[in-house]
């Protein structure tokens, strides 16, 4: 069932929101103790939600979200409801205020079953940085589900709710979403709040949904979108109506096939899926441009940069003085900071930290810093000029699909390689989503991405359901 | 306290001035000063997860016009950055502040030195930057108190030129800075509650010299006496050190006011990587030249300005017009006592010499005058109007300064009122010449100067309430009549 499907039900009063909130919270009983996709899951609270939700869709206040059981990354900070963002440091928090991103999902009377399971502050591209443990691919339960939004992606393939949000800094919505077979759309910078989300690199972060279907996603997104005086860098632009904008066709419509996405060596299965979406989206009316974007050897370096320096800094509020761990017995000010900091914060959390503090130290700061910073606004600038010739740009999410637990996590350069196709996006601020496209030998989704310029969200979704218009990729389920 | 002729000091200092906003810079908690520990604290304030700063418009407008007030440039396009450092009262672990894209750059005021002249000191940049909580050491051994009610106060650091050269002209730069921010209203300027710091740098050299020498920073400097006791006492350290075939260590110096010294704080090594960069959670500030136009138009007249037009439509001396717009307060007292129709050069004599005369020997702030301006200028007025005569004045104004009174009701009360009636006087003086004959004679013979003497007997005989000059002139006239 799709989100769609189940708001037509709650609306038509065929299913009652409790009733619903019910099923997804048992079902979530049964299987999260193997998946561990949620880490709280909010049992009276949903409930609660879903009472309110079934008044208002009895009295004609109900939005098209009311009812929905969705599932929240555990960054976003919920009023009173334990947000750890997948750390020790935080395993206790329980925020005295609430997300804009959730507060808006509650006044749409979204009921949200609990807070999913995440990479430690969101740094990880398996899910294994958690504190809370690895979350299991719903596909292959050897096998990782991507990061950071792992929890989400996974919830959502096990069909352990109608819709998920998560966050993407360097591909952590989309990579997650292809590696677990569903739809995953990252906004442009700004145009989702980050007021209450946890920062991992404010400058990259963004919030966005994972769904079944590009009209679920759109869905989502018209809800959480928006301007919010809150949060500074978020964009003053109308939120159009994303699900009134889709199409079924994509005539007239240029995608850019760039080469330095189609590496000689990429997995032949992904080549293979990806050239027959691109015959799919010819049949639908697209025409295909080959395009350049020269600078894209250099996004990783860059992105290891940029975020680490923006994560060394964020992540100094977490002293153990006035929330979240503190060690115990510490001697003095400095031994307070340095356990509880050592203690709190797994091995990757300080990894991007001492990388960040040394990228940004004094006579480092030019040769590191500064330079990504250029280089940064020159990837932006190859996507500018390529989108002066085309509408939209195709791409594989991923250089592999779903791989084994532990595969990569004492590999770090390996783990970093494998948003090689999604950080530039993040760099350029750009929204894009991954859509399923096919599966490799061993049944595994094959996920590919698709980027529009700026605040071309609209474009991006109405071409996503014109290609799931004519596949069935999106419609594939893991075996329960 | 003299330092040694051979030297000369360069000394440039900084700033903090705490802005008169109503909330805080990035959130919209109260900046009440002396408020209970943590009552005006918000999740924005204690850098709790997830939450963003946002800037308080209001501080932008304070810092435009600061900038304008100096001459300075103010840029079109501004960016605030992270400085890092963990410390227990800076709750995020780092200061937002402004770094590589001040504010405002390139500014200068002018102070008048003790000889008269006057010195333009250049203002390199001002930018905006938050206060940080307070560390509270005292109470439980072994335990420190954080207070983050401070915590998010906006601040303009105004960093100076090193184009002072005595301590004199730093106490003079900072005088005149305090008081261009209190006629803006942006700063109350008050050291010692701490809404107005100053850190001093300060090097020596022999003259002549054209490089710049090894300098310090001087800290916990909290009155305008202590920063040119502080730069006095490090200039004459400097030079025993260079003296004595030493070097001066660069570092930052405690002043400790009570003993008159400074020591160390930290030296190099220990000194701090801020680890700047631009904060991501805010875009750059970009400042139109119509958003400066505006506030021009609202700036208030400024000391120099105020004092340029004193001398020329007013009439004042340099000296009174320096004197007269020191403060915000001083100024408005002098307009308003000459908008009761004094004249402009006895109300800036009567306030200077008389009420700051008392003023200072009380210890008082013109703010605190029971003498209102609006009095001060009746009071003169009746002098004016011969009403009172001068010395009478002078004791109806000591009654007003006691008491608050109005001079009106004081000369009733009194019976103070000058007699100006010739019929009345004629008979004194009458009087007083029937009783010195011998002083008659002598003016007669050519010694005028003694007619001052029988004006004294007329003046004693009213109590000093005869118009002296109705006294001077019967006197004259019977005299040589």
């Amino acid at each position: 069932m799709t989100l769609v499907q189940a708001a037509s039900l709650l609306r038509t009063r065929q299913i009652s929101a409790q009733e619903l909130t019910t099923a997804f919270l048992e079902r979530i009983q049964r299987l999260n103790p193997i998946l561990n996709a949620f880490i709280t899951v909010d049992h009276d609270g949903a409930m609660q939600a879903a009472k309110e939700a079934d008044v208002r869709l009895n009295n004609g206040t109900a939005t098209p979200m009311t009812g929905i059981p969705i599932g929240v990354k555990d960054l976003f900070c919920t009023e009173n409801l334990t947000t750890t963002c997948g750390s020790k440091m935080l395993a206790q928090f329980r925020p005295p205020y609430e997300s804009t991103v959730t507060r808006k999902l509650k006044e749409a009377g979204a009921v949200i079953l609990g807070k999913t399971n995440m990479d430690e502050f969101a740094m990880g591209s398996s899910n294994e940085t958690s504190f809370f443990g690895p979350v299991k691919n719903p596909w292959d339960i050897s096998r990782i589900p991507g990061g950071s939004s792992g929890g989400s992606a996974a919830a959502l393939a096990a069909q352990l709710a109608l819709a998920t949000i998560g966050s993407d800094t360097g591909g952590s919505i989309r990579q997650p979403a292809a590696l677990t077979g569903i739809t995953g759309l990252k906004p442009t910078y700004g145009r989702v709040s980050r007021s209450g989300m946890i920062a991992f690199a404010s400058s990259l972060d963004q919030a966005g949904p994972m769904a079944w279907s590009a009209a679920d996603a759109a869905m989502v997104l018209h809800t959480i979108a928006g301007y919010d005086p809150l949060d500074s860098t978020s964009i003053q632009a109308d939120v159009p109506d994303y699900v009134n904008a889709l199409a079924t066709r994509m005539d007239g419509i240029r995608i850019g096939i760039p080469t330095e996405y189609r590496p000689d060596n990429l997995n032949a299965e992904i080549q293979k899926a990806l050239t027959e979406a691109e015959q799919t989206f010819r049949d639908l009316g697209a025409s295909l441009v080959p395009i350049s974007l020269p600078h894209t050897r250099y996004a990783i370096p860059t992105y290891y940069i940029i975020a680490p320096a923006e994560a060394s800094s964020n992540l100094a509020r977490y002293d153990g003085i006035r929330f979240g761990y503190r060690c115990d017995d510490p001697k003095d000010l400095k031994d307070m900071y340095t356990r509880s900091r050592n203690e709190g914060f797994g091995a990757e959390v300080k990894r991007r930290i001492m990388l960040g503090t040394y990228v940004l130290s004094s006579g480092y700061y030019d040769a590191y810093y500064r330079k990504a910073q250029k280089v940064r606004r020159l990837i932006a600038h190859d996507f500018h000029q390529a989108f002066q010739h085309v509408d939209l740009i195709l791409t594989p999410t991923t250089p592999t699909t779903a791989f084994p637990l532990g595969d990569k996590i004492d590999d770090p350069i390996a783990m970093y390689l494998s948003d090689l196709f999604t950080i530039s996006v993040n760099l350029a601020g750009l929204p894009a989503m991954s859509i399923p496209c096919g599966a490799d030998q061993l049944g595994l989704p094959i996920g590919m991405q698709m980027i529009a310029p700026i605040l071309k969200e609209d474009k991006l979704l109405s071409a996503a359901h014109a290609f799931q218009t004519a596949t069935p990729w999106h419609q594939r389920k893991p075996e329960p | 306290m003299s330092h040694d002729p051979l030297y000369e000091m360069v000394i440039g200092l900084e700033v903090h001035a705490q802005m008169r906003t109503r909330s805080k810079i990035f959130c919209g908690c109260s900046t009440t000063f002396g408020a209970e520990a943590n009552t005006q604290i918000c999740p924005v304030c204690a850098a709790f997860p997830g939450v963003l700063p946002v800037l308080n418009t209001e501080l932008v407008q304070m810092a435009i016009k600061t900038g304008l007030a100096i001459h300075g440039k103010i840029r079109e396009k501004s960016e605030f950055s992270r400085k890092n450092y963990f410390y227990p009262d800076l709750p995020a672990g780092y200061q937002i502040s402004q770094f590589e894209l001040p504010i405002i750059e390139q500014g200068e005021l002018t102070i008048e030195r003790d000889d008269g002249s006057h010195k333009r000191i250049g203002i390199t940049r001002i930018h905006m930057e938050v206060d940080a909580g307070k560390s509270l050491h005292e109470g439980i051994q072994g335990a420190s108190w954080i207070d983050l009610n401070r915590t998010g106060t906006p601040l303009l650091e105004i960093v100076s030129e090193p184009d002072l050269s005595t301590p004199q002209e730093a106490g003079a730069y900072l005088k005149k800075l305090r008081a261009i921010l209190r006629y803006l209203q942006v700063c109350d300027g008050n050291m010692e509650e701490g809404s107005l710091r100053c850190d001093a740098n300060v090097s020596v050299r022999r003259h002549g010299h054209t490089k710049l020498g090894t300098r310090t920073e001087l800290k916990n400097l909290n009155s305008i006496r202590n920063v040119m006791r502080a730069i006095e006492y490090e200039a004459n350290r400097q030079i025993d050190v260079l003296e004595s075939g030493g070097s001066i260590v660069q570092e930052t110096r405690l002043w400790d006011a009570n003993v008159n010294t400074s020591r160390p704080m930290r030296n190099k090594e220990e000194a701090h990587d801020y680890r700047y960069f631009p904060e991501p959670d805010l875009p750059p500030l970009v400042i139109t030249q119509q958003r400066i136009d505006a506030v021009a138009q609202h700036l208030p007249e400024l000391p120099d300005a105020k004092g340029q037009r004193f001398i020329r439509e007013l009439g004042l001396s340099e000296y009174d017009a320096g004197v007269l717009t020191a403060t915000r307060e001083m100024a408005m007292f002098f307009e308003a006592s000459v908008q009761q129709g004094a004249h402009p050069k006895t109300a800036a004599n009567w306030i200077s010499v008389e009420l700051l005369g008392r003023l200072n020997r009380e210890n008082l702030e013109i703010e605190q005058s029971k003498v209102s301006p609006n009095h001060l200028g009746r009071l003169i007025t009746l002098i004016q109007n011969n009403e009172i005569s001068g010395k009478i004045a002078k004791q109806v104004f000591d009654i007003m300064f006691e008491t608050g009174a109005n001079p009106e009701t004081i000369v009733q009360e009194h019976g103070l009122k000058q007699v100006s009636d010739t019929g009345a006087i004629e008979s004194i003086i009458a009087q007083v010449l029937a009783d010195n004959p011998q002083q008659v004679q002598q003016y007669r013979e050519g010694k005028t100067k003694v007619i001052g003497f029988l004006v004294g007997q007329v003046m004693k005989a009213t109590q000093g309430k005869a118009n002296p000059t109705a006294v001077n002139a019967i006197l004259q006239d019977k005299l040589t009549g």
